[in-house]
């Protein structure tokens, strides 16, 4: 079935080495734009974990029937179904959040992260590698987009989980800085999420950098070549 | 230690950026005094300020980088940021806002894309623009004119201890007349509001008129000294002022001439001080007429059409995106050639 280095190789690439907001760049339209909170940021990252995880298992298992010429609008087809499938989850359950996270539900589908995973990863593999890709990809992001949400939200506003009420009824978002913090209005703004983007990516090749001078021969081993697809 | 010498293209050959610096800060001074005199001397408590932090962070900048900090620290560059971000924004702020505005100009505007000599933006108008975004209300309340406060005074209000709404609601001159302009609806002309209202002067803002014109005075010295070429601040000058003139030939009642745009906001800091960075601005000497003209036009019609104060730091930020364009169709010819590059 699946091997321990396998196991840990998925894991790795997906939360960190081939992490998909800081070294694919991918899906950077609903990092920019629902990330002004730590609780959205969040919430449409496990939006779209769900859906990578249950798309990449129907594609890795389809994978012997889909017709190589027509994969792509095939694959587009499941990854719309699912995500309709949570789009309406969402409007049941968290209604309020629903409303604010708006377009970028339905957005999933032209997702550059879920197609690039159907296409580079669960085309070419076996359901269960498929699925711990999926949601390791997805944990990589979901990660991303918390710390960036919660950077933002902590600089642009002084609060911390805002809007968590909108999830988990009668829990309050946390002040973390004085009432009067005027708030700096510029890292909600499209602006500061890339500013704060540019300095996670720095902030990782950095500590790539010192990881290597440490061991000098561990280096990109381990490393496969990266998916190439379209940033949006 | 050596000391780093001039980009070739300017016109003073064999000085360092030291003293280019040194003389930009000199030609800064008129300017000052008349602001003290006519503003108040809460300016140069945000000279300080604005200094200190541009100090600061270029040294803690300068740290990570692992620079030398005294060839860096005294070349001045950073000192010439932090002016012009204090002198451009409102002078009784509250002090962490020149404190935040400067840091960024030097850590993000500057240093992030390389330090001296390799920032693409104006550090000192991406400040301005990223305050002016965060905190509009406070970085359009000026004081008012006739506000008659001492300087303990001036320093309490910029420390943040003392209260601000009631004292601060004033607004620059250009700001008062879109504003009256936009109130009346139609019913009150530009001569008349020129003529009534106390925040304008004899040609432009009460006060600001003569703080303008010590920039000119300034500005011109770096003119003769050599030290910037008159092609930038003629193309702004005259960007500015010909649509200025054109929208008051077609109808006097609605715009304000020519010379009331020139000596108002931040028309000639900018045409001397900020379209004249060598850095950030174009190389070519046409380039450099053209980078001034975009940016007097743009500078128009935000100030004019747009919601902000003024539109100088917008234009000249967006001219900043166009100048490897504007240089590279600007040119000049080779020599030994006629016409073609």
């Amino acid at each position: 079935m699946i091997d321990r280095e396998q196991f840990r190789q998925i894991l790795d690439n997906g939360v960190w080495h081939q992490n998909a907001s800081l070294i694919q760049l991918l899906g950077l339209c609903p990092l920019l734009a629902v990330t002004t909170t730590l609780v959205n940021g969040v919430m449409l990252s496990l939006a779209t974990i769900i859906v990578m995880a249950v798309a990449n298992v129907a594609v890795a298992s389809l994978r012997n029937l889909i017709p190589h010429e027509i994969r792509i609008p095939v694959f587009i087809l499941v990854v719309a179904a699912l995500v309709t499938v949570v789009d309406l989850i969402f409007n049941a359950y968290f209604h309020e959040l629903y409303l604010v996270l708006g377009i970028f539900i339905p957005l999933i589908v032209t997702n550059c992260i879920v197609l690039a995973r159907v296409e580079a990863f669960a085309n070419k593999n076996p359901p269960l590698q498929s699925l711990l890709d999926g949601v390791f990809m997805g944990i990589g992001l979901l990660w991303t987009l918390a710390l960036l949400g919660g950077l933002r939200e902590l600089i642009g506003g002084g609060t911390l989980f805002a809007g968590i009420d909108m999830v988990f009824p009668g829990v309050h978002g946390l002040q973390l800085l004085p009432a009067d913090y005027p708030g700096f209005l510029l890292a909600v703004l499209p602006p500061g999420a890339f500013i704060l983007l540019g300095l996670l990516i720095a902030w990782k090749n950095w500590a790539e950098a010192r990881a290597a001078a440490r061991k000098p021969d561990a280096g990109s081993d381990h490393r496969s070549p990266l998916p190439v697809a379209d940033g949006v | 230690m050596s000391d780093f010498s001039t980009p070739p293209y300017l016109l003073q050959q064999g000085t360092s950026v030291r003293r280019v610096m040194v003389q930009v800060l000199l030609a800064l001074l008129p300017g000052i005094a008349a602001y003290v005199w006519l503003i108040g001397p809460g300016i140069v408590v945000q000279l300080g300020l604005a200094t200190l932090a541009a100090l600061a962070g270029e040294a803690l900048v300068l740290g990570l980088r692992r620079k030398p900090l005294a060839l860096f620290l005294s070349d001045g560059s950073a000192i010439v940021t932090a002016w012009l971000i204090a002198l451009s924004f409102p002078p009784l702020a509250p002090w962490w806002l020149i404190v935040v505005g400067t840091l960024f100009a030097v850590i993000v505007g500057k240093h992030l894309y390389g330090g001296l000599g390799q920032n693409p933006f104006n550090p000192a108008m991406l400040a301005f623009a990223a305050c002016i975004v965060s905190f509009p209300a406070l970085m359009s309340q000026w004081p008012t004119l006739g506000l008659q406060l001492g300087f303990a005074e001036q320093l309490k209000m910029i420390a943040g201890l003392a209260p601000r709404v009631d004292v601060m609601s004033g607004a620059t001159p250009l700001d008062a007349l879109k504003t009256a302009l936009k109130l009346s609806n139609g019913s009150v002309d530009v001569p008349t509001l020129l003529a009534t209202q106390d925040v304008f002067g004899n040609f432009a803002g009460r006060g600001w008129e003569w703080v303008a014109s010590a920039y000119l005075l300034g500005g011109l010295w770096l003119w003769q000294r050599k030290l910037i070429s008159w092609h930038a601040p003629f193309g702004f000058i005259a960007g500015l002022s010909s649509l200025a003139l054109l929208l008051w030939g077609w109808n006097p009642q609605q715009f304000a001439n020519p010379v009331f745009h020139l000596f108002s906001g931040g028309a000639l800091l900018g045409a001397f001080f900020i379209v004249t960075d060598p850095v950030s601005g174009c190389t070519t000497p046409k380039g450099k007429l053209i980078f001034g003209l975009l940016a007097g036009l743009l500078a128009y019609i935000i100030r004019v059409f747009g919601g902000f104060p003024d539109g100088i730091a917008f234009a000249v930020l967006l001219l900043n995106l166009c100048v490897p364009l504007i240089d590279m169709y600007s040119q000049p010819p080779i020599f030994g050639l006629k016409d073609e590059p």
